[in-house]
């Protein structure tokens, strides 16, 4: 396969501040041209510090950055082809929204004419024409984004890079302005690295997202593969959708491993690939949609699991209503029942419920 | 006098509320005592000098002290054309060109500090005392100081060397704490975003740091500028054979003895509001430019 001009390598990248510790330990990780990527993950995981080593604001202690097969750790960002969007914009404030977007022409030295022609250009393209005289403290958080949008766009990077683009906006505007950066990537055809910490964000906008803990990546891949099947309690966990119950394996057949907490009555789920022996303390995952609340004294067919437990609370959410669950002594987890089913046979705070889950829905945990 | 016992009760309480609570549209009688101490204030602080410019505008007859006698411009024009009262017109001069050495030296010394004290570097806090210890330290012992040590090597005081040095020491530690202000509402991600898109470093100080910053500087610029004019301290012992204007109307206060001394009050006071006007003017004209571009395509 032959490198295209928006590839991204990172070999065994490692960065420290104090020569102690590191914040980002050995990042390999690979991101095809073209595509969007979400790094995800908690404040300190190391995402915005990978992020600004690519745009070269920060140099790596070790490692490589390979950007369309090349190695720019030492480059300066306008040799590397890349371009960022500041956390908070960093919108020059005393530039309109032409010359903010003019800058990178400017200082590359392009008349007056040549740029405006160029930066009107784009304006239009981000729809921002009749703003183009007004200065950033007069638009509004959505409009800022567009002009940075712009302003990161003029040079025609070949990556572009975003530091939590969305957290300045509030919550309706960010669900637009995620659809338009996806819209924008899309006609720019280029790659597109974003830092997150927002598990909807992520999920809705990348072809690839990037789970990190502590520096390090915990799952790489598309949206469905991560959020679906997370590989360890930490990825189902901070990805949301996902219960996960713990416990000791009391039986192994070819297909599956049974545990029991002392609670969890028969839960099984397949083994897969993975090697599992008795004894073993194994986590598992299974998704909030995939729970089943009845009564309990009904009879479950034999390929589910189920745990009996307690309602300890119910919202509302429109067409789900959530469910949280006490599965008496193990964690809490939580049940997402469509809104419709649910209302057939309400449940009230204090009663007690079989929940139950297609065995073969479960998924092992690493 | 049936219900007067019921009705005094709670007049009480309620004349107390009235006492700090405003009535409703009025003011609490607490709001005209500080009026009128405010008021004191200002005419103790401006009293004087009003004085002085009353007193300049006398005719010929005129003297040092009230009634006025007579109305005319006659102090001025002696102010600038006697001999007797001294080179006002030289000393002018000095200090108005002293003064805008010690504006640039200030304002350029002051950025480029402020610019590396964001950062830590080692000895930054010596550094940082030594400064301050400049403005803390008696400006007529320090320009004593100056003078001496000038003596000791052997080179001439002179208002535009001795004393610019002297005035430096003061003018500088004020410029630089006003830069450390203004450099704190300074978000360093503009600088980022520079270097991201392309500029270099001088590009970047020129087209992004200076014009945010601008209305900063100008404030710092008239500081400088004002310090500078009015110091008579640090300047005393250094100034060397000619004077500064505070120095000239110093001694002019010791062997002048009409109102020409008032006209010359007048006149570096219009000066200085002349100056102050036109910087604070230029300030509000950036930040309007800025700020209120609403609607204005």
């Amino acid at each position: 396969m032959t490198v295209q001009r928006g590839d991204i390598e990172l070999a065994g990248l490692c960065k420290s501040y104090d020569g102690l510790t590191n914040v980002v330990q050995g990042v390999n990780l690979k991101i095809p041209n073209g595509a969007y990527c979400c790094f995800l993950g908690p404040s300190g995981c190391g995402k915005t510090t990978i992020l600004r080593m690519i745009a070269g604001h920060e140099d790596p202690t070790d490692g490589e950055i390979l950007i369309g097969g090349g190695n720019v750790v030492g480059l300066p960002p306008v040799a590397r082809g890349t371009a960022m969007m500041f956390q908070s914009y960093a919108l020059f404030p005393h530039l309109t929204v032409r010359d903010n977007i003019a800058f990178a022409l400017r200082v590359r030295g392009l008349s007056k004419t040549d740029r405006y022609r160029q930066t009107d250009a784009m304006i239009e393209k981000v729809r921002l024409t009749e703003l183009a005289n007004r200065l950033p403290a007069n638009l509004s958080g959505g409009q800022q984004q567009r002009v940075a949008l712009a302003r990161a766009a003029i040079t025609e990077p070949r990556v572009l890079l975003l530091d939590e683009p969305l957290s300045a906006l509030d919550e309706q505007l960010r669900v637009q302005m995620r659809t338009e950066l996806r819209r924008m990537q899309r006609d720019l055809g280029i790659t597109f690295v974003h830092v997150t910490h927002s598990q909807l964000e992520a999920i809705a906008l990348a072809d690839l997202v990037v789970v990190m803990e502590k520096g390090e990546i915990k799952q790489a891949g598309p949206a469905r593969e991560v959020y679906a099947s997370p590989r360890d309690r930490y990825v189902a966990e901070f990805l949301g959708g996902q219960n996960v119950f713990s416990g000791a394996v009391a039986a192994v057949d070819d297909e599956h491993a049974t545990f029991t907490a002392p609670e969890l009555r028969a839960v099984s789920v397949p083994i897969g690939t993975g090697h599992v022996s008795r004894g073993d303390r194994i986590d598992i995952a299974v998704r909030r949609d995939d729970i089943d609340l009845v009564r309990p004294g009904k009879d479950l067919s034999a390929a589910t699991s189920s745990i009996a437990s307690r309602v300890l609370a119910v919202e509302y959410q429109g067409n789900f209503v959530k469910v949280l669950l006490d599965a008496i002594g193990t964690d809490e987890f939580v049940a997402y029942v469509p809104e419709r089913i649910f209302f057939k046979d309400p449940y009230t705070i204090g009663d007690v419920v079989m929940a139950s889950w297609p065995t073969d829905h479960a998924r092992l945990l690493r | 006098m049936t219900g007067a016992p019921v009705n005094e009760l709670p007049a009480e309480p309620r004349a107390l509320r009235r006492a700090i609570a405003p009535r409703r549209g009025g003011r609490p009688w607490t709001f005209y005592v500080l009026a009128t101490l405010f008021t004191l204030y200002v005419v103790a602080l401006y009293g004087p000098m009003i004085c002085i410019y009353i007193l300049s505008f006398q005719d010929v007859r005129g003297g040092l002290v009230f009634p006025m006698k007579g109305l005319s411009m006659h102090w001025f024009v002696d102010l600038f054309t006697q001999v007797r009262t001294g080179d006002v017109k030289g000393a002018f001069d000095r200090s108005i060109k002293l003064a805008i050495v010690v504006t640039i030296v200030t304002v350029v010394v002051s950025f480029m500090a402020a610019m590396a004290f964001r950062r830590r570097f080692p000895g930054d806090n010596t550094v940082f005392t030594l400064m301050i210890g400049s403005l803390v330290a008696p400006g007529l012992v320090l320009g004593i100081g100056v003078g001496l040590l000038f003596n000791a090597l052997g080179i001439d005081t002179s208002w535009y060397g001795s004393a610019l040095g002297a005035q430096l020491s003061w003018t500088l530690p004020f410029g630089v704490l006003v830069m450390f202000a203004v450099m704190s509402r300074f978000n360093s991600a503009w600088e980022e975003a520079a270097h991201d898109l392309g500029a270099s470093a001088w590009q970047t100080i020129r087209l992004v740091i200076i014009p945010v910053l601008a209305p900063g500087l100008v404030a710092v610029a008239l500081f400088g500028f004002t310090l500078s004019y009015d110091e008579f301290a640090r300047t005393l012992q250094t100034a060397g054979p000619q004077n500064t204007l505070p120095l000239e109307i110093w001694s002019m206060t010791m062997n002048v003895t009409s109102p020409s001394l008032y006209a010359l009050g007048t006149v570096t006071t219009i000066v200085s509001f002349l100056i102050i006007g036109a910087s604070l003017g230029t300030i509000v004209l950036m930040q309007r430019r800025r700020g209120n571009r609403v609607g204005s395509h």
